[in-house]
């Protein structure tokens, strides 16, 4: 590939401490934004060697879980606006929860309203269930988003 | 003389190149044994080797020269006249040329330079021509490594053996060395020529020297390697660690002063290294340097070293925040690594510079005006935290400038501390112009924070100059200028250190304001009474302030545990540097004040705060400890008084305090500091003194806390005491007991032995014991528990009939007591045999003996037999079920006392045991076996005695806190667990194969699964393969009852303990199947969430398993595995996400099935 990379030169944040959980048995151990961001943010990103925590693209604040109704949402802010990584990206989140979660749960993934040139055809790719299926058929688009999700790299 | 043609052959295997290295190693060893016994002589062997060393052949002359040179080696402390050293050491010399085979030529010079100077040294001339071949012909550099090191281990050994000789080579000497180690790169052969340069140093020190004029080449080559770093950090062959060569550098580099042009230069210049590694090194290096090249090289250097330190501490300070919250509070921060070498250096410059670097210090303009700007920063809170760590650099660098030295002292006390009184409203000029200040001193306003901080700094570091034993002869430090002006100031600065304290303000926001307030006090009550700085009213006055805070201020805890810990460190320090006049006042307002305080019933200081006070202040010093134990035994006795006679219900629970600090606290302190027994003695003497003078206790039988804080604390007074003590004591008890009612309690049972079923009846119609005959025995039984095996026991026989009594009554320490008197008793009694004493198979056959054990049939129990028969051990089945149950459990202790020391019997106690967890299935041959009675409950009573007899083989197995350790002296033979494992789970196994009823088989899972989670999983990992069938059944049959759920998880981790091993692993292959079927169960255990952990992650380790075995298990596993995502904890569907993973990896990664 001679493409150039659409995000040459990112800004890295640290990376926040990680909290333990404390060990004592308490009746609510309900799932809850953290345990969800404890899964995703050491996504790695498509082009770079960062976690997805590193190039902020997701925070705690950015999830919200309804247990009762079983519903998650996940709100990302691709790097940039024109990222045509974002699509990559909300696949993978998309995998790495289909992994974590019983399947009752229902996802749903959006850019953050504002981030994205083209946000509402980005959001409507990531939560239609036959594109996201559609998408991971392709076998390199397949192995870009394992790559991501089993990386070391980090 | 040895026959040739005997050694010649070792000779032709050596040289030859196709033999292996053993055989080339044996016949090095054979021919040198030849030699060593005189067997042959060295001349003989070169002659016979001509051939071998003059061939035209490289490869075999090679060879041969180094077999002659291994063979010297080996004769290193054979004397050898010196003409075979001369003619040897030339022709060694010689071959130096012959780079083909310089091997045996760099070893045998290596071997003969070696050599101690009793068994014939070379001479120096022939030294002189080693190292003149050495520098002709060695191209080292060119050589490989191994050759290399030979090379350089030679040069080493030149050097630093024959100085002398090697000295007057001079400029060709360092010439050649500079040729040698030029682009050396292996770790091992640096080392080498590191310290090869470090001779060479010292070989040729003075400025006019040859080394003089090769300085700069010399450094040219080592400076290239400054800082050492690893590329490759994890190569197999790192057996130099980067230190070590980091170290042999810095020796190497501060060898001479020569090299002080160079490498300060140098240094300085890598300080400014974006690398933190390179910035710590070079502060290191330059420290040691500054050490060994003396003052006069460094004083050129001095500005801009000093700019250097102030950029690395005060520009660009790196320090984090430390994460111990609380007692450094909001300054608590954590020097970096290159702050902590900065320092360092700080600290040397300023002790080898003789005052003239201190002077830059203090003239510096930016620490000036920073000290100046300190009334900007008034408020703590308000301060920016780049200014935080601003402050406490220049905090660190002051202190380092004062506890260097005294006259530096006096200068840092002389340009700023003025100032920083100033700060605070205080003159340093004349005392009296301070007294205005009154004792309830409120600082107008916000004190500034920032002079509070150095001040405190100041005084600590003071302290650390006047502690620091260096100095010698000590200095009159009364009249150095810094006691002086502290002596002006201190009566104030207490004052005002104490305002801090007083303040009313919210807690948190005063935090950092209390934590220096309380540091500054404790400061100035360290420095010693001799140097005069604090008077001893002031002292007092500080002493009294910190106890007030301790007595009254217990709700502030910050200042409650700052003001403690302050008592603390003052009161250890006394310890340390004793002094009469404070040690008394000390004593009289700390001491005397606890000493009052648990004393006295005063109830607004919780319990707990005063113990703890106690404890704290007593562990600094044995005469402090000493008074406080006063205290508590007063209190205690007190305490005590008041529930024996009086029933005061509220007394209880501070006794129970008093008596749980006196035993987990006071007992171990005074054992540890190695203080006399005479406390723990005492201590036990006295309570039963207070039984004893109390006849009648007026107590609820529901104090049982109060009876196990009392034994708790007998057990570890007796425990700590020695035998005569302990003998003390026990008589003591059994005077106690004698006069008790115990004592026809007991008769109407001893005289009855003949009559078995009247006795029987007896002990039933005896009701449970009065309140204070249950104390006694308790208390009797927890000095017998912790009574060491030499210790004499009066009356053995009546204790041990008395607990047998008990024990029946279900008195479970008496049980305990048993046990630890038959893990105890000696073998045999020496010395005159007394009808009282009591040695362990009497004690034995007195227990197997007594009534409840014998049998139905009316079999007698032959004594003297060998073997028992097992019959006649049965449980006697005319005493009623609830009675078995005691005797099973007194059965499990005595067992386990048994089994510690590696007694026989016990093997008759668990056969015993065994048969009464069968008994179920025999029961209907037992004629009248029910007693009349007690037919309605007899069904559940007998599977309580089934299952007793079950955890009996728990309470033997386990490690126990209350008895039969090492605390309390208990004989272990090492290894028993794994004995007694050995022998019967073999016996359970069959028995389960044997019974099919599910009550006997749960039973039988019961007494394996406690045998097998106490077993140690070495044991169990040889025997894996049987053993988890037999584990798998246990899980299912044990699943159904909640309140298995703690045998469960003791099974499930021994079986997670077997697959995690790779021994284990290959064992449990087979069964993987039936395993996982029995974990996916677990996984849905509702009642224990580790359970269901474990369980998963049991699961994560079989997918280790070979693939074929689990392959088919996979859809099965992770089904089970998307129910686990669901799972109400946590930990657990984090663990599942895992499990997932793997078993999802195992063939491709879809999670799909």
């Amino acid at each position: 590939m001679t493409l150039g990379l659409i995000n040459a030169n990112p800004v890295v944040h640290a990376k926040k401490e990680r909290v333990a959980r404390t060990e004592e048995p308490h009746d609510d151990d309900a799932i809850d934004p953290l345990e969800i961001y404890e899964y995703v943010r050491d996504i790695r990103d498509p082009e770079h060697p960062y976690s997805l925590e590193q190039l902020s693209v997701l925070s705690e604040e950015s999830i919200t879980v309804d247990e009762k109704l079983g519903r998650i949402l996940i709100t990302f802010t691709p790097t940039i606006q024109h990222c045509s990584m974002a699509t990559v990206i909300g696949l993978c989140l998309r995998e790495k929860l289909k992994d974590c979660f019983h399947p009752h749960f229902k996802v749903d993934i959006k850019v953050a309203p504002g981030s994205h040139a083209d946000e509402e055809s980005v959001n409507k790719q990531l939560n239609d269930k036959e594109r996201v299926a559609a998408a991971l058929e392709i076998p390199n688009l397949r192995q870009l988003v394992d790559e991501c999700l089993y990386s070391s790299e980090l | 003389m040895a026959d040739p043609t005997q050694w010649v052959k070792h000779v032709e295997l050596y040289v030859n190149s196709s033999s292996t290295a053993a055989q080339q190693e044996a016949s090095v060893d054979a021919i040198a044994n030849l030699l060593k016994n005189d067997l042959l002589t060295l001349e003989a062997l070169v002659r016979e080797m001509e051939m071998y060393l003059t061939t035209t052949d490289s490869i075999i002359r090679s060879r041969g020269i180094l077999l002659l040179a291994e063979l010297l080696t080996q004769l290193r402390s054979k004397r050898l006249n010196d003409a075979s050293i001369e003619s040897l050491i030339g022709f060694f010399t010689e071959r130096l040329a012959d780079w083909k085979a310089l091997r045996g030529a760099i070893v045998g010079c290596l071997s003969l330079l070696r050599r101690k100077s009793h068994v014939g040294v070379v001479t120096d001339d022939k030294v002189k021509a080693v190292v003149q071949s050495y520098l002709q012909n060695l191209q080292v550099q060119s050589l490989g490594q191994h050759d290399r090191k030979l090379c350089f281990q030679l040069m080493e050994c030149l050097l630093d053996r024959y100085p002398a000789a090697v000295r007057d080579l001079g400029d060709n000497l360092i010439y050649g060395i500079c040729e040698a180690i030029d682009g050396e790169r292996d770790p091992q052969c640096l080392m080498l020529s590191f310290r090869i340069v470090e001779i060479l140093a010292g070989l040729f020190p003075g400025p006019s020297g040859p080394l003089a004029d090769f300085a700069g080449d010399l450094f040219g080559i080592l400076g290239c390697y400054f800082p050492i770093h690893f590329t490759h950090p994890k190569e197999e062959d790192v057996d130099v660690k980067r230190e070590e060569l980091s170290r042999a550098l810095m020796l190497t580099y501060a060898s001479t002063p020569l090299f002080a042009p160079f490498s300060i230069p140098l240094l300085l210049e890598k300080l400014s290294s974006s690398l933190p590694l390179t910035k710590v090194e070079s502060f290191k290096y330059l420290s040691y340097c500054t050490s060994k090249y003396g003052v006069d090289r460094m004083a050129e250097h001095f500005e801009t070293l000093w700019s250097s330190v102030k950029d690395a501490t005060y520009v660009s300070p790196q320090t984090n925040l430390s994460t111990e919250v609380g007692f450094m509070s909001e300054m608590g921060f954590q020097d970096s690594d290159i702050m902590k070498q900065a320092f360092v250096l700080l600290q040397e410059l300023v002790q080898q510079s003789n005052g003239s670097f201190i002077s830059l210090i203090l003239d510096d303009e930016d620490i000036k005006i920073f000290m100046n700007s300190l009334n900007q920063y008034e408020d703590f809170d308000n301060i920016p935290i780049d200014i935080r760590q601003r402050l406490h650099a220049v905090g660190r660098i002051i202190s380092v400038c004062v506890n260097t030295s005294i006259a530096s002292c006096n200068k840092v006390f002389e340009s700023f501390f003025p100032l920083l009184m100033t700060y605070l409203g205080l003159s340093v000029a004349e005392p009296h112009e301070n007294s205005c200040l009154a004792e309830d001193y409120n600082p107008p306003g916000r004190l500034n924070f920032g002079a509070l901080y150095l001040c405190v700094e100041v005084l600590s570091a003071c302290r650390y100059l006047v502690g620091s034993d260096e100095l010698t002869p000590i200095p009159d430090f009364a009249n150095q200028t810094w006691c002086v002006m502290l002596h002006n100031v201190s009566k104030s600065l207490a004052t005002v250190f104490v305002s801090l304290l007083r303040s009313n303000v919210a807690e948190n926001s005063q935090n950092a304001y209390i934590c220096y307030g309380v540091k500054g006090l404790q400061n100035l009550a360290m420095f010693p009474g001799s140097l005069l700085a604090v008077s001893k009213s002031t002292y007092d006055s500080i002493l009294l302030k910190l106890m007030s805070v301790v007595t009254s201020d217990i709700n502030k805890t910050f200042l409650w545990t700052l003001a403690m810990n302050a008592l603390v460190e003052i009161g250890s320090f006394l310890d340390k540097c004793p002094d009469s006049e404070r040690l008394s006042s000390y004593e009289s307002i700390v001491v005397e004040k606890i000493f009052s305080l648990i004393s006295s019933d005063d109830l607004t200081m919780p319990v707990s705060l005063k113990l703890q006070a106690a404890f704290e202040i007593g562990a600094t010093g044995i005469n402090f400890m000493l008074r406080v134990v006063e205290g508590l035994d007063e209190a205690i006795s007190a305490t005590l008084s008041a529930v024996y006679a009086h029933g005061n219900r509220k007394s209880v629970e501070p006794t129970i305090k008093l008596l749980e600090y006196y035993s987990n606290k006071v007992l171990p302190w005074f054992h540890k500091s190695g203080g006399s027994e005479e406390i723990p003695l005492n201590f036990a003497l006295s309570i039963w003194d207070k039984i004893e003078n109390n006849r009648s206790f007026n107590l609820d039988s529901l104090e049982n806390e109060l009876l196990d804080a009392t034994m708790m604390a007998m057990k570890q007074a007796v425990g700590s005491c020695s035998e005569g003590s302990q003998e003390k004591i026990i008589n003591k008890a059994l005077g106690v007991l004698l006069s008790s009612n115990c004592l026809e309690w007991m008769k109407s049972i001893s005289g009855n032995t003949q009559s078995e079923v009247e006795g029987l009846q007896q002990i039933h119609k005896l009701d449970s014991f009065a309140i204070r005959d249950e104390w006694i025995t308790s208390l009797i039984a927890s000095i017998v528990i912790a009574l060491c095996p030499q210790t004499y026991i009066q009356n053995g026989k009546f204790i041990l009939q008395f607990f047998i009594t008990t024990l029946l009554n279900g008195h479970v320490p008496s049980a305990q007591a048993l046990g630890s008197l038959v893990n105890k008793l000696p073998l045999k009694i020496t010395g005159t045999p007394l009808s009282k004493n009591l040695c362990l198979d009497e004690a034995v056959d007195m227990i197997f003996h007594s009534c409840i054990w014998t049998s139905y049939n009316g079999s007698t129990y032959e004594r003297g037999s060998s073997e028992i028969d097992l019959s006649s051990l049965r449980l006697c089945s005319l005493s009623p079920e609830s009675d078995k149950i005691h005797a099973t459990i007194g059965l499990a202790w005595i067992g386990k006392g048994l089994l510690m020391r590696g007694h026989e019997k016990v093997k008759d106690i668990t056969m015993t045991l065994l048969n009464c967890m069968i008994s179920d299935g025999d029961r209907g041959s037992l004629p009248n076996s029910k007693h009349p009675s007690l037919v309605c409950n007899d069904e559940d009573l007998h599977h309580q005695l089934m299952k007793s007899a079950a955890d009996a083989f728990h309470i033997i197995m386990s490690d126990s806190e209350s008895c039969l350790n090492k605390r309390y002296h208990a004989t272990i033979r090492p290894l028993y667990k794994q004995r007694f494992s050995n022998t019967v789970m073999p016996i359970l196994s069959t028995l389960m194969l044997k019974y099919d009823s599910p009550s006997i088989r749960s039973m039988l899972c019961r007494a394996i699964a406690y045998v097998v989670s106490d077993t140690p999983l070495t044991a169990i990992l040889s025997e894996a393969k049987k053993l988890i069938p037999l584990l798998l059944d246990c899980l299912s049959m044990m699943v159904e009852d909640i309140t298995n759920k703690e045998i469960i998880y003791s099974v499930l981790l021994v079986i997670s303990g077997i697959l995690v091993d790779k021994n284990g692993q290959d064992a449990v292959a087979e069964n993987a199947h039936s395993i996982v079927n029995q974990l996916i169960e677990l996984t849905t255990y509702p009642h224990m969430m580790v359970i269901r952990e474990t369980a998963v992650q049991c699961l994560v380790a079989v997918s280790e398993l070979p693939h074929t075995r689990i392959y088919p298990l996979r859809t099965q596993v992770l089904r089970a595995m998307l129910k686990a995502l669901d799972d109400p904890k946590w930990v657990v569907r984090q663990e599942a996400v895992r499990c997932r993973q793997a078993w999802a990896s195992i063939a491709s990664r879809s999670l799909h099935f």
